[in-house]
């Protein structure tokens, strides 16, 4: 008898396993009990050629369709709860689609029949569900894809109608099945297919609720009274604070279309999702594929809805994403960053070559070129109302990034107001010592410090241990450091912290 | 195995000792037998209800085992009951991966602590056990009346701090190795880890949802799923409540679960 069990719990585990990788075959099975939900009646349009969906992980978004014809398509999608980093220091278990937040893309072909298998994890603590916006059905497909810890659903649907869609659990309590995690997003090309794009991301918003406060370290549970009086703690871009910064940012290349499928999973707040610096060219408003609005600064995109925006990048530099309802930016998360490089363009944005055309506004009116200064100017005026808003966003950042590493590793020594301790730890609050040599203190975060100093006229003689960090934050710090408490002393770059690394070995 | 069965007896006479002597005494209510503690009589407010269905349905005092049922308890009963045992078991009655994570049929194995509930068992097999026991498994409105007690109150839902600490649980996913039964804080009424340690088994989990009309499959979405979820449901702050009602509603009688286990009950004559 055991003989006979075994290969039956193999069998079940291969299944689940293949399932998960999307490899399945969808006519395979594991033997369930009669007890189980077993998917009756005759194959559904068996005479389309059959496809497994090719899902991605946000920002990735899987390749045009390209067909020419309508398939049968499998779709493989694996509920797990992951307990994962929300912000530094914060975890949190998110209930997922697929492992990851937002679910994995999906992307089909208007008219396609779409096989859907969900299968729920068995580690998973809850039953959960699907409802795919794109579906026309009762539930959106919730109801027939209602599924148990350890077990897996099938139903199929024909994609009717073309058009970017939100996907999500509909289980009660729906708020927090959808804050922690539980959305993404299915792309229904229509039958022609959608213009060509160079890079097309995948960015969700989501709204979360903890019961610490925002940066409360340590794993963090959910709080229900702040989900229902709808105040978030974080309001992230795919699923943590700083999922798209630094080397995670998007990127592309100067003259590239760049193509964002933007949703926004809630539960509850409405996006106003704009990227600082740029325009978009053309928005697939409300996600829908007859209207095509363009020239749009900042696109409202509401809780299980989305749009398609695209632009092209014309100059280099970082573009922030933000939600332009920007507390959620500033102190809750909801912020990326997408990195154009390539060849400046002055013509088109800023830059010197435009200080020296604004010395020549003085010149005489009427002419042809002070009608084109004017419009420089004109230009100028935009760029500046943009770019003191990018430079004091990546100031901010680096300031709010450096505040931690302070509290961290700093504060311990020299006090939370960088008083220090009078006669053993020098203090950084109006330190002249600081103030006359910022590469001194890269070196002395790098290399540590001591022997005797003099700081405000008060001697230390003391030691200063080196700080393990990487050279973003040491500049971070440092920069936090010489911006605070009064101080003005400038900032510090990650490459100047490189190179006296590099110097120093 | 005699000496392996020798050592078992000796783990549920301790457990036994142990829970007895920290089971609390009501007043009013006679003495819980060994093991369990009583639930006083009190009422149950129904999540999802029809307009016609009572507001609240009053619960008669029960007795309720103080904590779940341990692997050690579990592996008492199949050698009792061999058809209970893995190899054995009919497929009718539990689904592939029953006691899967044991390495035999009477064997716990090292990732299953003797102390830890049983998981992985279906509602045919938490039946019989409860039977074979003399008890049964409790009704919804039982456990949740049970389970609606804080630390400190008969009312969690006014005690600070409780509604939070209920959802902490949900906040960890389910551990490789469960922890121990009955190490959980006591409640009001002195049952340990209803909202702490892993899903249980009731009595009625198939009907609970489900209001009198027969609305067919598709009824359990109408009360259940998304904004429609709200609609009858009269306590819309209380998600682990919303949670508990959506597992049983997911759950079918052979299915086995890996964090889904069980108490038993026994109803007191007065
Ligand atoms: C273990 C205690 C300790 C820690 C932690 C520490 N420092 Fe210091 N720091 C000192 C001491 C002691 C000195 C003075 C050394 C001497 O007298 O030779 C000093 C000196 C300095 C100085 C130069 C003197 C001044 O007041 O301007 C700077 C700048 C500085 N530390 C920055 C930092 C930063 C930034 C960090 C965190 C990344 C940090 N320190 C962490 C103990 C510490
Ligand atoms: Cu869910």
């Amino acid at each position: 008898m055991k003989t006979h069990l075994f290969p039956a719990q193999l069998t079940a585990a291969l299944v689940l396993l293949l399932a998960g990788s999307g490899a399945s075959a969808p006519a395979t099975r594991a033997a369930e009990g009669p007890g189980s939900a077993r998917p009756g009646g005759a194959p559904i349009a068996p005479e389309l050629p059959l496809e497994v969906a090719v899902l991605t992980r946000a920002p990735n978004v899987p390749p045009p369709i390209g067909r020419k014809h309508a398939a049968k398509v499998v779709v493989n999608l694996e509920v797990k709860e992951v307990t994962q980093r929300l912000a530094d220091g914060v975890d949190y278990t998110f209930w997922t689609f697929g492992g990851e937040v937002p679910g994995l893309f999906i992307r089909v072909r208007e008219g396609d029949v779409v096989e859907f298998h969900l299968n729920n994890h068995p580690s998973s603590k809850m039953p959960h569900n699907i409802d795919l916006h794109a579906v026309t059905g009762p539930g959106g497909g919730a109801a027939s894809s209602f599924t148990a810890p350890g077990h897996s659903s099938q139903f199929t649907f024909t994609a009717l109608n073309s058009g970017l869609f939100v996907y999500h659990c509909a289980t009660a309590p729906v708020p927090m099945h959808i804050s922690n995690g539980m959305y993404g997003l299915i792309l229904v090309e229509p039958k022609e297919g959608l213009p060509p794009a160079d890079r097309e991301y995948y960015v969700m918003q989501g709204d979360i609720y903890t019961q610490g406060a925002t940066n409360e370290s340590g794993l963090q549970a959910f709080d229900n009274v702040k989900a229902t009086d709808e105040r978030p703690t974080y309001v992230v871009f795919n699923g943590s604070v700083g999922s798209l910064v630094g080397d995670k940012a998007l990127q592309a290349n100067v003259g590239e279309v760049v193509r964002l499928y933007f949703g926004v999973g809630g539960p509850n707040l409405t996006s106003s999702f704009h990227v600082i610096g740029e325009i978009f060219d053309r928005v697939w408003m409300e996600g829908g594929m007859k209207q095509v609005q363009e020239n749009v600064q900042t696109t409202m995109v509401p809780a299980g809805g989305s749009s398609i925006l695209e632009f092209k990048v014309d100059v280099p530099g970082t573009f922030i994403l933000v939600d332009h309802a920007l507390s959620r930016a500033f102190n809750k998360g909801a912020l990326g960053m997408l990195k154009v490089t390539g060849p400046e363009n002055r013509r088109l944005y800023s830059g010197k070559e435009i200080d020296e055309v604004y010395l020549g506004q003085q010149s005489a009116a009427g002419s042809a070129a002070s009608t084109r200064e004017a419009q420089l100017v004109a230009q100028k005026a935009e760029a500046m109302a943009k770019n003191p808003e990018i430079a004091n966003l990546t100031k901010d950042i680096q300031l709010e990034r450096g505040k931690k590493v302070f509290l961290s590793a700093c504060f311990a020594c020299h006090l939370q107001e960088g008083q220090g301790l009078p006669g053993v730890f020098p203090p950084l609050a109006g330190s002249d010592y600081l103030k006359a040599d910022k590469e001194r203190a890269v070196r002395t975060v790098l290399k540590g410090l001591s022997g005797p100093i003099t700081v405000n006229g008060k001697p230390y003689n003391n030691v200063m241990p080196p700080q393990e960090f990487s050279d973003d934050q040491v500049a971070d710090v440092l920069t936090y450091v010489m911006n605070s408490w009064g101080n003005a002393y400038g900032s510090v770059s990650s490459d100047e912290v490189k190179r006296l690394r590099r110097a120093g070995q | 195995m005699p000496s392996n069965l020798h050592r078992l007896v000796a783990v549920l006479a301790l457990t036994l000792v142990v829970s007895a002597a920290a089971a609390r005494a009501e007043d009013a209510a006679p003495p819980a037998p060994s093991g369990m503690v009583v639930i006083p009589a009190g009422n149950y407010a129904p999540l999802i209800r029809t307009k016609d269905e009572p507001e609240r349905v009053p619960v008669p005092a029960y007795a309720l085992d103080e904590r779940p049922v341990t692997n050690a308890e579990f592996l008492a009963f199949v050698h009792a009951n061999p058809k209970w045992q893995r190899s054995r078991v009919s497929p009718l009655f539990a689904d592939p991966g029953y006691l899967a994570d044991w390495t035999g049929d009477t064997e716990l194995g090292p990732r299953v602590p003797a102390t830890s509930p049983v998981v992985r068992v279906s509602w045919f097999a938490a039946r019989a056990y409860a039977a074979w026991a003399g008890k049964r498994l409790p009704r919804t409105a039982e456990w949740e009346h049970a389970a609606a007690a804080g630390f400190t109150t008969a009312n969690g839902a006014t005690e600070p701090g409780f509604p939070a600490h209920a959802l902490t649980w949900f906040a960890r996913p389910t551990p490789d190795t469960l922890p121990a039964a009955g190490l959980g804080r006591p409640n009001f009424y002195g049952a340990r880890d209803l909202l702490s340690l892993v899903w249980e088994w009731v009595d009625d989990f198939n009907t609970a949802m489900v209001s009198g009309e027969s609305r067919g499959d598709t009824g359990l979405e109408r009360t259940l799923f998304c904004g429609a979820g709200a609609a009858g449901a009269r306590d819309l702050t209380n998600y682990p409540a919303f949670m508990r009602a959506g597992l049983r509603s997911s759950l079918r009688a052979s299915y086995v679960v890996p964090n889904l286990g069980f108490r038993c009950a026994q109803s007191i004559t007065p």
